[in-house]
């Protein structure tokens, strides 16, 4: 239990990458990218958790209650919205790959040699 | 509380890896929105709700929309290239 | 390489950096054992220095203010990026929509969804505005809220209403929120700089904490952030349904 989070980090990080290197069509493995974006939100997450404390919000419970950090929320909630306009700018990407090739596989969209 | 965490953990696991098996798009971004709700619950478990929010909103909702728009988009373009063909 | 052994080889390499990774991990302190001091500090003085009671903005958008500037740009410069690949190349013009209308087997709206589609709206929005205008106080802020108010027009969409979307959302309109949200940023920043301070401090009169108005420049920013991203999320969403209704090819002539 002292590391079962760190070792589902480290599960979603190396899921994702495989994913994305055994995928057969670019929107899967932009997909897959995103899984292992979230391996890393886990990972903050986990550092700043304290057993028996609260939110970091104190509209209601007096300061000096036992609080999670703050710090690593700031950090996540970002860069989640972030994470997702990059994807959209990926998936832009795939389809006018599609466009020009007619193919989403990566097996098939080698540069062209002319 | 243990067991709470616990069976997050396992569901987060577990969902991710039917993220990345579902090879369809269709369907994955479907698995893709089912993922981003457990991940929203985990970031309750970890008394994170400004996390939570913003996980629920976008790995939910933002994403799967636009991975279905990039694909119904490319689904257009194969339909109108192949009339192109037959005309 | 073949796709068989491009898999053996990443399943090997993944093994190792499994164990490599894990054998690190394990070097963090235990899950559940906070020691570290920046996260009691702030949780104690946060309050009493920002009077704003949500710790975690105040981290992103007062301590931390410049990380969160640089991440607002990134997500500015993707959506930018979204608008330059889709729009129209030179070699290319536009089909209208209607030449392809006989091959689309999109099935019309059904009243149900319709009805609650567009009866959710109103909601919605008023519930984006409330998050982001009380991202000081209780979770919160610019960056939820604003996918929150791009999920209304999103809504908008769902009911079936495309030729209202485009007139509620028009481009102009969009861009120039978006324009604002990013600009506003800055000039909040340089709010500081004219007070005699640095960058981005804090120069608004602060109020108490569990006001509406209070935490000095918080919630300004917070509308920023908010007017940006949500622009950005309803300028994605409407690159990319062009793109569904009008299609693009090279060289024809309408």
């Amino acid at each position: 239990m002292r590391f079962l989070p760190y070792v589902v980090a480290a599960w979603l990080l190396l899921v994702g990458l495989y994913g994305i290197v055994t995928s057969r069509n670019l929107v899967h493995a932009i997909i897959c990218l995103s899984v292992a974006q979230s391996s890393t939100y886990i990972l903050l997450l986990s550092v700043g958790f304290r057993r028996g404390g609260t939110a970091p919000i104190f509209l209601d419970v007096p300061v000096g209650t036992r609080a999670v950090d703050p710090v690593v929320g700031a950090l996540t909630l970002t860069d989640i919205v972030v994470g997702a306009t990059v994807s959209a700018l990926l998936l832009a990407l795939a389809v006018q790959a599609h466009k020009h090739h007619g193919t989403l596989d990566p097996e098939r969209l080698k540069p062209e040699r002319d | 509380m243990i067991v709470l965490e616990v069976t997050v953990f396992l569901l987060v696991a577990a969902a991710g890896t039917a993220v990345v098996l579902t090879r369809n798009p269709v369907n994955q971004a479907i698995v893709a929105s089912f993922y981003g709700l457990v991940l929203g619950i985990m970031f309750l478990v970890y008394q994170a709700p400004d996390v939570a929010l913003s996980q629920i909103t976008v790995g939910a909702v933002a994403l799967p929309l636009m991975i279905l728009l990039a694909l119904a988009k490319v689904r257009a373009l194969e339909g109108s290239r192949r009339r192109d063909d037959d005309r | 390489m073949t796709p068989r052994l491009r898999r053996r080889v990443f399943l090997v390499a993944a093994a190792v950096a499994g164990a490599w990774l894990l054998w690190g991990l394990t070097g963090l302190p235990d899950y559940g054992v906070y020691n570290g001091p920046y996260g009691d500090v702030l949780n104690r003085v946060a309050v009493a220095e920002r009077k704003a009671t949500n710790v975690v903005a105040s981290v992103t958008f007062d301590y931390r203010g410049v990380d969160t500037m640089g991440e607002e740009y990134i997500l500015f410069a993707a959506v930018l990026g979204v608008a330059t690949l889709l729009r129209a190349q030179r070699d290319e013009t536009e089909q209208p929509p209607d030449e392809d209308a006989a091959d689309r087997h999109a099935p019309a709206t059904s009243n149900a969804v319709r009805v609650i589609g567009l009866g959710l709206v109103g909601p919605v929005v008023l519930f984006g505005m409330y998050v982001v205008a009380h991202g000081h106080l209780t979770p919160g802020g610019g960056f939820q809220g604003g996918v929150v108010l791009a999920t209304g027009a999103l809504l908008v969409y769902l009911s079936g209403e495309y030729v209202t979307l485009r007139r509620v959302s028009p481009e102009v309109l969009t861009d120039a929120a978006e324009s604002v949200g990013a600009a506003g940023y800055v000039a909040i920043g340089l709010l500081g700089v004219v007070a005699g301070a640095t960058f981005l401090t804090n120069v608004l009169p602060l109020g108490r904490p569990g006001a509406l108005l209070s935490a000095g420049t918080i919630p300004p920013i917070n509308l920023a952030v908010g007017l940006e991203v949500a622009g950005g999320f309803v300028l994605l969403l409407s690159e990319f349904l062009e793109q569904t209704l009008v299609i693009r090819r090279p060289g024809e002539v309408t």
